[in-house]
């Protein structure tokens, strides 16, 4: 009975096709060494190395990096406590307000994230720049951590915490050292998803950047808007090698706990 | 105990008061202001009178968005674009799931994961790939009318289909995913009873197939209508003035007139608009989430 028909594979292959045709021509022709988009001049790496040579990029992409890091660190603290609030403490006055209100970032608009962030800061007379676009990532990225750690949580053993405090441990000591090792791929693949959510934010990093926090995304994005260019195609090269290659180790370490929890 | 629990809930209650409620009770207060010449740029909500504090909320920004064209064009836009990307990838969805579904057991998670690569590339760069495909001197002009099968490139950038296109592509992954969930958790033995009894597959499918993955459909429709309505990137690149959604009617309130209170009110309705289908696309999760079925 498990047979693809014709109209099986069609769909596969036109969904694969539009999938992934897009992507790769803007891959083929950050190559191209002529400066028309359209005309294939031949293969070149001259796009690269004019790229390299742009001290705004390099200096956004670094911004970027700091930004994300810092996003990501701050959410993989926030989501997973979140979901530790949500998945260990029973029902407790205000536990929905907490989850509905840490989720909220996955559903609502950028736009409004953006602007409502701002007005916050702007409300406190908090000087925009670097730490700000942090902050905001941080806060959308938790929402994702939270949903990652809390599915891992789950699906935990309570009575392997519980054993080790029968055999002595206190409960931090516990939690440090059954709890937070058997977590570890879900904490790293939260981290990692929080850092590729901030390395890719165009619309919250518009709204909450300051002078000199400009980040990569904005910068692809103030260029994109003018049109498309062989150095755009050469940045969103790497962008989407750097990206992919982050998501990929995120879902393999994912992939692997699952299997090491089906063993 | 109770001190561990409050140690352990303070930090993120803290922070999502600080950075989700407080944030979303400001906008609430800024867009029953009116905008003014000074820092901050909006009228206080509050002014000291004679008997204490009395409210001062203006509702002219929403009394504004109900009657000048060009919000309710970004209203109708917003909701017509979102409504017609749900339903592409709905139907692209459903065939794609479909087809995945009944390949073999294991080739299905090499496809699965094919499918959501794409989704995890950077976003940014998936909308400007369609920028170089479809303007009129973009690559699929390019190849038409190198076959001959077109004498003027098409108008396709700056329209309606632009941004229907542009948001089905990057949405796609969400709603197949949800819908193959809900057809891989069906026997296919229905399918087999029904067209045992004389069904066409094709009336199987659709009498069958379809109804019992109404769930799943419902919520990928939501995961794809949810987050285009509110879109800002896809319509200000494969858009543009024509096409105004209510997020690059909010960005240039903020951006280009610089008015604060519009800003806010757009977001108001634009969460207003959003909280139904949010609180739909919940229960069905919830109603699915591991470890709380069965």
């Amino acid at each position: 009975m498990k047979r693809l028909g014709s109209i099986h594979i069609t769909a596969l292959t036109f969904g694969l096709a539009f999938l992934y045709l897009p992507i790769l021509l803007v891959v083929i022709f950050s190559f191209n060494a002529s400066k028309l988009v359209t005309v294939w001049g031949g293969f070149s790496l001259h796009w690269y190395g004019v790229l390299f040579s742009n001290s705004a990029y390099l200096e956004a992409a670094l911004n970027s990096l700091k930004i994300a890091t810092t996003a990501a660190t701050i959410a993989t603290l926030l989501g997973t406590l979140g979901a530790l609030v949500l998945t260990r403490l029973g029902r407790f006055p205000g536990r929905q307000a907490i989850g509905g209100f840490m989720l909220a970032p996955m559903v609502l608009p950028e736009v409004i994230l953006g602007v409502s962030t701002l007005m916050l800061f702007v409300s406190l007379g908090i000087e925009r720049g670097l730490l700000t676009v942090a902050l905001a990532h941080a806060t959308f990225g938790a929402a994702f951590v939270l949903v990652i750690v809390q599915s891992k949580l789950v699906s935990l053993d309570p009575n392997l915490e519980a054993a080790a405090r029968d055999l002595g441990a206190g409960p931090v000591q516990a939690f440090l050292l059954v709890t937070v090792p058997s977590l570890a791929p879900a904490l790293v693949a939260g981290w990692l998803l929080a850092f590729t959510l901030s390395l890719d934010d165009v619309v919250v990093a518009s709204f909450v950047n300051g002078p000199g926090a400009t980040t990569l995304p904005v910068r692809v994005y103030s260029a994109v808007r003018l049109g498309v260019s062989p150095e755009i195609n050469a940045i969103s090269t790497i962008l989407l090698v750097v990206v992919s290659a982050v998501v990929i180790m995120a879902s393999l370490l994912q992939k692997q706990a699952l299997m090491r929890d089906q063993r | 105990m109770i001190y561990r629990s409050l140690a352990l809930i303070a930090l993120p209650a803290l922070w999502t008061l600080l950075f989700v409620a407080i944030p979303a009770a400001l906008i609430l207060k800024i867009s029953f202001a009116e905008p003014q010449l000074a820092q901050p740029p909006y009228t206080p909500l509050f002014e000291a009178g004679e008997y204490g504090l009395v409210l001062k909320a203006h509702l002219a920004n929403y009394t504004l968005i109900f009657s000048d064209p060009l919000y309710i064009r970004a209203l109708g836009n917003s909701l017509l674009y979102a409504g017609i990307a749900t339903l592409c990838c709905l139907a692209l969805g459903l065939a794609i799931a479909r087809a995945v579904s009944c390949a073999a057991p294991r080739w299905q998670p090499l496809l699965l994961t094919l499918i959501i690569l794409p989704f995890w590339t950077s976003f940014l760069i998936r909308v400007y790939a369609w920028i170089a495909l479809l303007k009129p001197e973009g690559l699929i002009n390019a190849a038409l009318m190198g076959l001959g099968l077109i004498d003027e490139p098409l108008v396709m950038i700056n329209t309606g289909f632009g941004v229907v296109i542009g948001m089905t592509y990057t949405y796609l992954p969400f709603a197949i995913l949800p819908i193959y969930a809900s057809l891989i958790g069906q026997s296919p033995r229905l399918t087999e009873a029904a067209v045992d009894l004389g069904a066409s597959p094709i009336a199987a499918f659709w009498l069958v197939t379809v109804p019992l993955a109404r769930s799943g459909i419902l919520a990928a429709g939501l995961m794809v209508f949810i987050p285009t309505v509110g879109e800002f990137v896809i319509p200000d690149l494969l858009g543009g003035s024509a096409t105004i959604m209510l997020g690059q009617a909010l960005w240039s309130e903020f951006f280009s007139n610089r008015d604060w209170t519009m800003a806010s009110a757009l977001a108001v309705i634009l969460t207003i608009l959003l909280l139904a289908p949010a609180l739909i696309l919940q229960r069905l999760e919830l109603g699915s989430r591991p470890g709380m079925k069965k």
